[in-house]
């Protein structure tokens, strides 16, 4: 049969976000898949060299819309190490409320995008508004309902508004009650599984050899997430566990990502039970004349998709010398997704792709 | 698992439920209330310091001059304007806002065919009165820049979360059950820890820089603080200041009530600041590596060594004049070396001041005394020029009935400061509510500790004023408190009470009705029915002070102009209806402080110079 050159790029529906692969199809059959990344770069990373530790903080969310959270969270902690600020317990706690709340909208995003692309718009619609009610904690939190620009060095940015913490049980409570039908309608349906299963399989060892994280990696058997391995914010304080899948396809991928939002709303509730008084902001220098020593750090965490990791450095100056992002997307989005398109089929592209949880700004930032 | 086929419809039900789905723009979402919309800004209470310009990641503000509002002390007439084209609603203009002028509000509508629009100056609904509506009146159609809801803040600035430090670092101080018992200066001093901490809280505004008379450079001072470097700091202070040991301790520091930190927060230390970096550098002389301009061969003679002749001493040494001091006293500093109380100004502050400006070759002549050791006439006659600095030199009196039996506050503090040491009563009163009185007061009452150890003793100040009227800072009548002075407000002296053989039994007060008349004038009036006796042995008067120009022949005198407040007129160039004669300080400027004489000086210094080299007319 003759091999043909498929471009599955941004003018493709199923593409979400501006990128784009190249791929070698033999009748619908992918012989090889080539990503293309660079469309989105953006050149965070240098900017932030031209910008004072104060003035990166408004930045660094916006590096990832669906993950803005945790870009804040990785700046802030860097900055904290860096210059030997210590925050004060009830931020730690608020952070990681803050952080699994992002997680929960942010699998809801992804919910609405595999959905969608599956065609169950039903459900697609209930995620995205779902969603909403998370994004209306947010703005009331913060102010915003997408960029938050809220966990910053220090601490928290403002502590919980009066009776915060009733509205977050509340709308978990609204959301978490429609758990059996999102059970009904998507995750226990035949449709979804015939989809699914099998479907950008990834074996355990290759997922390990490439560097698959995330629900990617839990979805190979592999229980890991640094939360646990190595615990920051407040996740030492209380008792939750790793959802795990070993079949490594899609399917797995999603139900992963299903378990991972109870668990995370789980947590809320027993982070909110043990949220202890106290401050919630530790002051940071006054940012005019805020200069931080030579020193370097890396420092990660468990973001929405997967580790994600910042590499910072001060050469003593009032500014980054020098920002490195590590992100989840960059595995997946290139070596993994080329690995897990080999051999499947046209139409499972875009199945493949987000169950493999890519986001293009991560790739590129 | 069990998958299925059939339960999916079960979503069926979801086509009966009423819609999530908002009809805008007939049903509204209301914004969180910490919503980061549009600015708003209050003009009233904005400084204009420009800190939110200087913060934002985007540069989306900029300070704008409004023509129609005045700069003042600590207000510029600038305000921000913002470019919406930039701005990305972080609001860390909003954190770094001192007097949280700065607003975001819950609006985020602006529709408009004219991209100039976008770019806006923030007001709020009590400048901008047409532009803001209550909730009735708003519509969202017409939503804009131009049509915005009242009341509306969304995300304001919170003191807790600021960018700035409110709080000052706690100056060291010797506790007043210790203070009280000898003259130990009570102030302890930053150490470097503390200073460069204090110095960073410095937002770098320069509000402070025009509210200082004298202009000093204090960012860059306080900057160089910051940076641990304190020499490179009283480099700039010598720039504009001469005397930084004695100004760093008694400075009236109007700086500091411009502090953009202090209209929420406290003042930055400026004064303490500056009496660190004196007080830390060892050698000035190598330090500062100052010397004395290409000599002119010009003369110049100044009498008074006060801050204003050191000042202007120091000034025109620099730029290469001959200068010789004269002063009555026996040492340098003028008033400042009699009448602050050495806990609040010991004299080796003085004199380190005064040794400097004498190792750039300036002369002084002390224990001379013009009009009686040298004549102001002969000095006119050798000198190319004479600079003025005499000040206020003589106290006041009540002049009530037995006042002569009274002590006068700048003999008691001249002669416990740098001559014999008054003995004095056990019961002291003390007539006068400004900070001479509260001086005398507080070095009366450790005299009376030394004096009569573990006796019972008391020093009381009866003023005129009332309480939030009394013309003393705060900082003093709280220290004064704090020792035990005890104040008796809104009462003034009718007789001094003396017994038979004319000793001093006390003192007769009435109470005051009002201090100031409807004009605002001093014209104090009194309940003539409501009368107060207050037991004393002591009696010391310190209501103000007087200059003494008796050293000036008659003839000049009566050719020296006065202004209507009674000081010395002088024009741009300091220089006072005689020709070739300057003054400055006390008798000039109504300040009557430190700076102020040293922002005479300066302008004299300049005014002296630019006469010598023949660029001015004379009077
Ligand atoms: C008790 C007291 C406390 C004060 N505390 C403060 C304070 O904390 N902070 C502050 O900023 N200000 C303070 N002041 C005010 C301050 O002292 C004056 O504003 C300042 O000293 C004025 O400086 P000057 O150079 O004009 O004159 P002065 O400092 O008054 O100096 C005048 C000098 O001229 C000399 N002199 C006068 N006539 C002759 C003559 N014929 N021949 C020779 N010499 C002559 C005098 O001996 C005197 O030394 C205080 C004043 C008093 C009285
Ligand atoms: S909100 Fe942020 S981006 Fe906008 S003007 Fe203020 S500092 Fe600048």
């Amino acid at each position: 049969m003759r091999e043909l050159e498929l471009y599955f790029g941004p003018q493709h529906l199923g593409m979400v976000g501006n990128f784009s692969i190249t791929l070698q199809v033999e009748g619908d059959r992918i012989v090889k898949a080539t990503a293309n990344p660079g469309f989105l770069h953006r050149g965070f990373e240098k900017l932030m060299e031209q910008r004072t530790w104060i003035q990166n903080f408004p930045l660094v969310c916006r590096i990832n819309v669906v993950e803005p959270d945790h870009m804040e969270l990785m700046y802030a902690m860097a900055v904290e190490k860096l210059a030997g600020i210590e925050v004060p317990e009830r931020a730690q706690f608020i952070r990681s409320i803050y952080l699994e709340l992002a997680r929960v909208g942010s699998h809801l995003f992804g919910l609405w995008a595999y959905a969608n692309m599956l065609g169950f718009d039903t459900v697609a619609n209930w995620a995205m508004y779902h969603r909403d009610l998370i994004l209306d904690l947010f703005e009331e939190l913060t102010g915003g309902r997408v960029y938050h620009i809220y966990l910053w060095p220090g601490g928290v940015r403002r502590d919980f508004p009066e009776g915060f913490e009733e509205r977050i049980r509340s709308t978990l409570h609204t959301i978490g009650s429609c758990v059996p039908d999102y059970d009904d309608t998507f995750f226990h349906n035949r449709l979804f599984y015939e989809r699914a299963h099998g479907v950008g399989k990834l074996s355990r060892e290759d997922a390990c050899r490439m560097g698959a994280v995330g629900q990617v990696l839990r979805a190979t058997g592999m229980k890991k997430d640094i939360r646990k391995t190595e615990p920051y914010a407040a996740y030492d304080q209380v008792d939750w566990e790793i959802p795990v899948r070993t079949d490594g396809d899609a399917y797995s991928r999603i139900w992963v990502v299903r378990d991972e939002m109870i668990e995370s709303v789980h947590m809320i509730f027993k982070l909110l039970d043990k949220l202890p008084k106290g401050e919630a902001y530790q002051r940071i220098p006054n940012p005019f004349k805020w200069k931080i020593p030579e020193s370097e750090v890396y420092v990660r965490c468990e973001s929405s998709r997967g580790e994600l990791g910042l590499y910072l450095v001060s050469d003593g100056g009032d500014k980054p010398c020098r920002a490195h992002f590590r992100t989840p997307s960059y595995s997946h989005g290139l070596t993994i997704l080329e690995k897990a398109l080999e051999n499947e089929s046209i139409a499972d592209v875009g199945n493949i792709m987000i169950s493999l949880y890519i986001t293009a700004p991560e790739i590129d930032r | 698992m069990s998958q299925s086929v059939l339960k999916p419809f079960k979503a069926i039900k979801y086509l009966f439920a009423k819609p999530k789905t908002l009809r805008y723009p007939f049903e509204l979402k209301e914004p969180a209330m910490r919503y980061r919309g549009f600015h708003v800004n209050d003009w009233e209470t904005c400084t204009g310091c420009g800190n939110c310009a200087d913060i934002c990641p985007n540069q989306a503000i900029e300070m704008i001059e409004i023509p129609e509002l005045v700069s003042e002390p600590g207000k510029t007439n600038k305000r921000p304007r913002i470019d919406y084209g930039r701005c990305c609603f972080c609001g860390l203009c909003i954190d770094i806002c001192p007097p949280g002028s700065l607003k975001l509000t819950r609006d985020y509508f602006h529709i408009h065919f004219d991209p100039d629009t976008f770019v806006f100056v923030p007001k709020n609904e009590h400048t901008e009165p047409e532009k803001y509506f209550p909730t009735n009146e708003y519509s969202v159609l017409k939503a804009s820049l131009s049509h915005r809801r009242k009341d509306y803040d969304g995300f304001v600035s919170d003191l807790k979360y600021s960018l700035f430090e409110p709080e000052r670092v706690p100056m060291p101080v010797v506790p007043p059950e210790e203070r009280m018992l000898s003259f130990i200066e009570h102030i302890i001093g930053y150490d470097r820890e503390e200073a460069r901490k204090e110095a960073a809280r410095c937002l770098e505004c320069r509000l402070c820089e025009e509210a200082c008379p004298a202009h000093l450079k204090i960012s860059d001072y306080i900057h160089a603080i910051f940076e641990d470097k304190p020499e490179e700091s009283l480099k700039k202070i010598y720039e504009d200041n001469p005397i930084p040991s004695i100004c760093g301790r008694v400075c009236m520091a109007h700086c500091e009530k411009a502090c953009s930190l202090s209209i929420r927060g406290e003042a930055l230390s400026i004064r303490w600041l500056k009496r660190y970096a004196a007080d830390t550098v060892k050698d000035f002389k190598t330090t500062l590596e100052l010397n004395p301009g290409p000599a002119t061969g010009r003369k110049v003679a100044v009498i008074g060594a006060g801050p204003a002749g050191l000042s202007v001493a120091y000034f025109l040494r620099l730029s290469g004049h001959k200068v010789g001091v004269y002063d009555a006293l026996a040492g340098g500093g003028g008033t400042m070396r009699t009448g602050p109380p050495a806990y609040r100004l010991p004299l080796e502050s003085i004199d380190r001041d005064v040794d400097y400006i004498r190792s750039l070759g300036v002369e002084f002549f002390f224990n001379t005394r013009v009009g009686k050791d040298v004549l102001f006439e002969d000095m006119l006659k050798e000198y190319d020029a004479v600079f003025l600095g005499t000040g206020y030199t003589r106290s006041r009196s009540t002049q009530v009935k037995n006042y002569e039996k009274c002590v006068l506050a700048l003999a008691f503090l001249t002669d416990n400061k740098i001559g014999k040491p008054w003995k004095v009563g056990r019961q002291i009163i003390v007539i006068g509510g400004g900070n001479v009185a509260l001086d005398v007061a507080r070095e009366a009452l450790r005299l009376q500790h030394i004096q009569y150890p573990g006796e019972k003793t008391a020093v009381k100040t009866v003023s005129l004023e009332d309480w939030g009227e009394m013309p003393a800072t705060e900082e003093e009548i709280r220290e004064a408190r704090e020792e035990n002075i005890q104040f008796h407000p809104a009462w003034g002296p009718k007789e001094v009470v003396v017994d038979e053989s004319g000793k001093i039994k006390g003192l007769l007060c009435r109470k005051v009705k009002s201090v100031f008349n409807e004009q605002g004038r001093f014209a104090p009036a009194f309940h003539e029915n409501k009368e107060m006796f207050m037991e004393g042995d002591m009696i010391i008067e310190a209501i103000g002070q007087y200059p003494d120009f008796s050293f000036i022949p008659e003839e000049l005198f009566n050719k020296l102009k006065f202004t209507q407040r009674k000081k010395l007129s002088v024009d741009e160039n300091g220089m006072t209806s005689i020709a070739k004669v300057f003054a400055g300080g006390d008798i000039v400027n109504t300040n009557m402080d430190a700076v102020t004489a040293i922002a005479d000086a300066k302008i004299a210094a300049q005014g002296i110079s630019r006469y010598l080299a023949g660029e001015t007319v004379t009077a």
